[in-house]
């Protein structure tokens, strides 16, 4: 007998597993299924213990600088495999604590390899190789996506490496090559420059951070140099060889010039590719766009009773926008299966933030500056310098800036673009006032705290309008 | 203090309606959604739904008054405790009767104006400004954008948390630059009303009947006559050859037959324009006064004629699904539709038109443009025709199709492309399901 459910959501990832919390509270019988660990790859390979590894870089930064603050550390080393041990522990702990919502949200958990077999039925393949069928009246697939691999340059674990090898290394680069500077290029880039090792970042695109606005583009370039990277953009890695000592790359560069260079590693960090095989999508005719799933605004694919969330569909990929997604695709379920108390809101895009945990840190919101005006809007700039906030000046950190970009005819924010310390706590308060579609007159009477890096977002905004006061 | 419910706009073109049945009496105790009335509107007939709870203290605009603005109160409720007969009957009386210049029609109750004899003068007059103004609940931007477009806020309803009227709810689609077109077609009365409403008495000796328009004849009268007046319509006709996507209907609907579904030629049409708009994006399109919506998904309104009128229910994302689907919704819509049962969001949008007169044997013709849309496509019969097919006069099945492309915004060419799209699709139909 198929267990029979009123959801199954297939992967457990921000995007899964929150959907299958939501679910849950609307009263609906849920399952969730999962090939390998509970909270996909958000708490244990991405968000999560990137964040651990990036926090003893800031500390061990922060100790090598005590001089500044008037304190001595003496000489401060990092012990990799104890840094490693610490971000691993952090992922733990956040996998077990979904484990454990998943038990109090009463969501049966069925761990094994799944695949849609028909509309409303899966079929799980457990790691003993039995299989089991479950039905449900909707399915929603959330199996995220996985490192896109270069295809002269395959991970092997040793010297060239994907994320998951990043994360966990044996052993501590000396000479590291970064193939990509999305966020994911840059927050290792970073890491392991602030260990210690001489990092090179090749870049295909004109500027590190391509997505950001350009200026912010040019400030983490600036910074990231100062701190002794190489930043090599509009340029392309053509081939790449490894042996027991180190990687050899051919990188050609701005200047149309092909040089060799060694390195001791290589993370290769191009992008993303869905995990859209073998889970039955061909069968059931589910469109995708360059193999992500095509979804509507309630997260509805073009079969009814199937749903898709997260990385495996559209952009951007970022783990809050998958479980965003995954409560609008489930209130929407709720919907059609007759729950009047559920209003599902389609989610914009223009207000979803993004943010790169690199040192300096690196948020922003909406349009940048050249897409504004792109898309035919009048813009007001404004921009305020860290070097300008008391709080920024007493916590040593100067560096960089918070832009802000509004429509000069409605008052709109359109975007907001923010690089230095804390920069992905801030944010948040942009991100809050484009969603209630504030204005600029709201962000100029709201009252900020003093003494915080926060007055800077209202400087911003003053400055737009020609009012800035502390500079 | 007892509260004054007002006439609700259950649409963004929503002006007025027509109150046409009380479904609750003065004295009943109504909570949170509880239907109290039934509206009829330009396009169907909503139910107005308790917001608070309380008493119905009295009954302002009695039911079948139509031309009832929205923003007018038409019933008081009074909470827990509170004194129904202490409510200030005179206040909705004493609107500005220097106001009442402006409503077209001042619309007495229609029947049974005795049953409530306070009421008869409240209906058509506007609410005070200044009554309505502060109750609005509108998120910053769309009060600007609001402004800026001369749109009245009290004309639409919120979509937001609790009833907010956020930007969408303007018809902002694509999230652009302010667009002055979409001021144009959501909100009517910034626009200097064309003359689509006449209102001088009209005189003749001929023997007659004067029937007074619906809402529905209303609203179509003053669309048709604001595309006709605002587009520079540009017309391109193609002859299309129809015995393979009827051959392949014929086989799709042998093999769907016991699934209960059968595809009609409309339902591929709808497909084929579809996928056609998407080959061809430039034809997707709405202009914008500054700007031009490039639309990425083609969201097709199929006209449908109902009982006095026409309404344009959505197939959103035609190119996309499948012909089955199509054919299923199609079937669902329009079902409802003739009901008057359809909601806002399932007529309102829609990137371009389809129109189909082959049911009356109409041989061709020049459909008028549906802003803020900028193309309609109208379908003739299909119909055996003298063809040359290899050099040499054989039968065929043939339909001429009839593209109107907003001139201002689509050339010829693209347009020409787009009717070529169409044509190919239909000719070698295997692309429809493909
Ligand atoms: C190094 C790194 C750092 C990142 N940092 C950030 C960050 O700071 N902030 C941010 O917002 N985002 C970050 N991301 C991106 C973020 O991790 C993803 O956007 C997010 O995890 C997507 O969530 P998801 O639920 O769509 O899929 P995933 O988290 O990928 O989860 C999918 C799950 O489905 C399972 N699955 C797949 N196929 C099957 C199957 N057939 N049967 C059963 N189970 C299956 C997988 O095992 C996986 O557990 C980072 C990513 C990486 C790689």
């Amino acid at each position: 007998m198929a267990d029979a459910y009123d959801l199954i959501v297939l992967g457990s990832g921000p995007g899964g597993y929150v959907a299958a919390i939501r679910a849950s509270q609307l009263g609906l019988k849920t399952a969730i299924v999962e090939r390998e660990s509970l909270g996909g790859i958000c708490l244990n390979w991405g968000c999560i213990p990137t964040k651990a590894l990036l926090r003893s870089a800031e500390v061990l930064h922060n100790m090598k600088h005590a001089d500044a603050y008037g304190l001595s550390a003496s000489e401060p080393k990092a012990d990799l495999a104890k840094v490693v041990a610490r971000s691993r522990g952090v992922a733990k702990q956040l996998n077990q604590g979904v484990t454990g919502l998943m038990k109090k949200n009463k969501i049966a958990v069925h761990m094994g390899v799944g695949e849609i077999t028909a509309p409303g039925k899966m079929k799980v393949t457990g790691a003993d190789g039995k299989a089991a069928e479950l039905s449900a009246r909707h399915i929603i697939v959330a199996t995220g996506a996985r490192a896109r691999e270069l295809p002269f340059a395959k991970a092997d674990g040793e010297r060239v490496w994907t994320y998951r090898h990043a994360m966990t290394p044996k052993e501590m680069p000396t000479e590291l090559l970064v193939i990509g500077s999305g966020a994911i290029g840059i927050e290792f880039a970073s890491f392991y420059n602030d260990l210690g090792a001489k990092v090179t970042v090749v870049e295909m695109l004109d500027r590190i951070v391509p997505v950001e606005d350009s200026e912010i583009s040019a400030q983490l370039a600036k910074s990231l140099t100062k701190q002794g990277m190489t930043l090599l953009t509009g340029a392309g890695v053509e081939s790449l060889s490894s042996d027991g000592k180190g990687v050899a790359a051919k990188i050609k560069t701005a200047d149309g010039k092909v040089a060799e260079q060694r390195f001791s590693h290589c993370i290769v960090a191009v992008g993303i590719v869905p995990n859209t095989e073998n889970i039955g999508l061909e069968k059931l005719g589910i469109k995708t766009t360059k193999g992500h799933i095509d979804t509507d605004a309630m997260c509805r694919t073009n079969v009814a009773g199937i749903s898709a969330i997260g990385d495996v569909t559209a952009p951007p990929w970022l783990a809050h926008k998958a479980s965003h997604e995954g409560i609008i695709a489930v209130e929407a379920i709720a919907q059609a299966l007759g729950n009047k108390d559920v209003h599902p809101h389609a989610m914009d895009v223009r207000n979803i933030p993004g943010c790169t945990y690199c040192h300096p840190q690196v948020a922003s919101v909406g349009l940048t500056e050249a897409k504004a005006k792109e898309a035919g809007h009048e813009v007001k700039v404004g921009k305020f310098p860290f070097i300008g906030n008391g709080k920024a000046i007493a916590l040593g950190e100067v560096e960089g800036f918070i832009k802000t970009v509004f429509d000069a005819k409605t008052g709109e924010l359109l975007g907001a673009h923010m690089i230095g310390a804390e920069v992905t706590e801030l944010i948040q308060g942009y991100t809050v006032g484009k969603q209630a579609e504030l204005v600029e007159t709201d962000f100029i009477n709201t009252v900020y705290p003093h003494p915080t890096l926060s007055e800077m977002m209202h400087e911003s905004v003053l400055a737009a309008y020609g009012r800035v006061l502390h500079i | 203090m007892p509260l004054e419910l007002k006439m609700p706009a259950l649409s963004p073109t929503m002006e007025e309606g027509t109150l046409a049945k009380w479904l609750v009496k003065e004295g009943d105790s109504v909570s949170s959604g509880d239907i109290l009335a039934e509206i009829e509107t330009d396009k169907a007939t909503m139910e107005f739904e308790a917001v608070d709870e309380g008493t119905i203290a009295k009954i302002l605009v009695p039911e079948g008054s139509d031309g009832v603005k929205v923003g007018t109160p038409i019933a008081v409720l009074a909470g827990e405790g509170e004194d129904a007969s202490a409510v200030p009957a005179a206040a909705p009386a004493a609107a500005p009767a220097k106001e009442e210049a402006k409503a077209p029609e001042p619309a007495p109750p229609a029947k049974g104006g005795g049953e409530t004899p306070a009421a008869p003068a409240a209906p058509a007059a506007p609410a005070p400004k200044a009554d309505t103004g502060d109750r609005i609940k509108a998120s910053p931007l769309a009060r600007r954008l609001a402004e800026a477009q001369g749109i009245d806020l009290s004309s639409l309803t919120g979509s937001g948390p609790g009833g907010r009227i956020v930007r969408a709810d303007l018809g902002d689609k694509a999230g652009g630059a302010a667009k002055p077109a979409a001021a144009a077609t959501s909100a009517p009365t910034a626009a200097p009303a064309p003359a689509a409403a006449p209102v001088q008495p009209f005189e003749t000796d001929i023997p007659h009947e004067a029937v007074k328009l619906s809402n529905m004849r209303k609203t179509i009268a003053r669309r048709l006559t604001e595309s006709k007046q605002q587009i520079p319509h540009i017309y391109l006709t193609v002859d299309v050859r129809l015995d393979a996507l009827l051959k392949l209907r014929g086989e799709l609907n042998a093999g769907l037959a016991s699934r209960g579904v059968k595809l009609s030629v409309n339902d591929m049409l709808i497909k084929a324009l579809a996928l056609s708009l998407i080959e061809v994006p430039e034809c997707n399109v709405s202009f914008a006064g500054d700007t031009l919506i490039k639309y990425s998904r083609a969201d097709i309104s199929v006209a449908v004629s109902i009982p006095g009128g026409l309404i344009t229910p959505i197939i959103a994302g035609a190119d996309s699904k499948a012909i089955s689907a199509i054919s299923k919704e199609m079937g669902d819509l329009a079902g409802r539709a003739k009901e008057g049962k359809l909601q806002p969001h399932e007529y309102q949008g829609g990137t371009a038109s389809l129109s189909n007169m082959g049911m009356f044997g109409i041989k061709q013709f020049e459909a008028v443009i549906n802003p803020p849309q900028a193309m309609i496509m109208a379908i003739g019969a299909g119909e055996k025709r003298p063809y040359v097919i290899d050099d040499s006069l054989q039968i065929a099945s043939i339909m001429s199709a009839t593209g109107s492309f907003d001139h201002r915004a689509i050339d010829g060419a693209d347009g020409a492309r787009l009717m070529k799209a169409f044509k190919e699709l239909c000719e070698s139909p295997l692309g429809l399901v493909a």
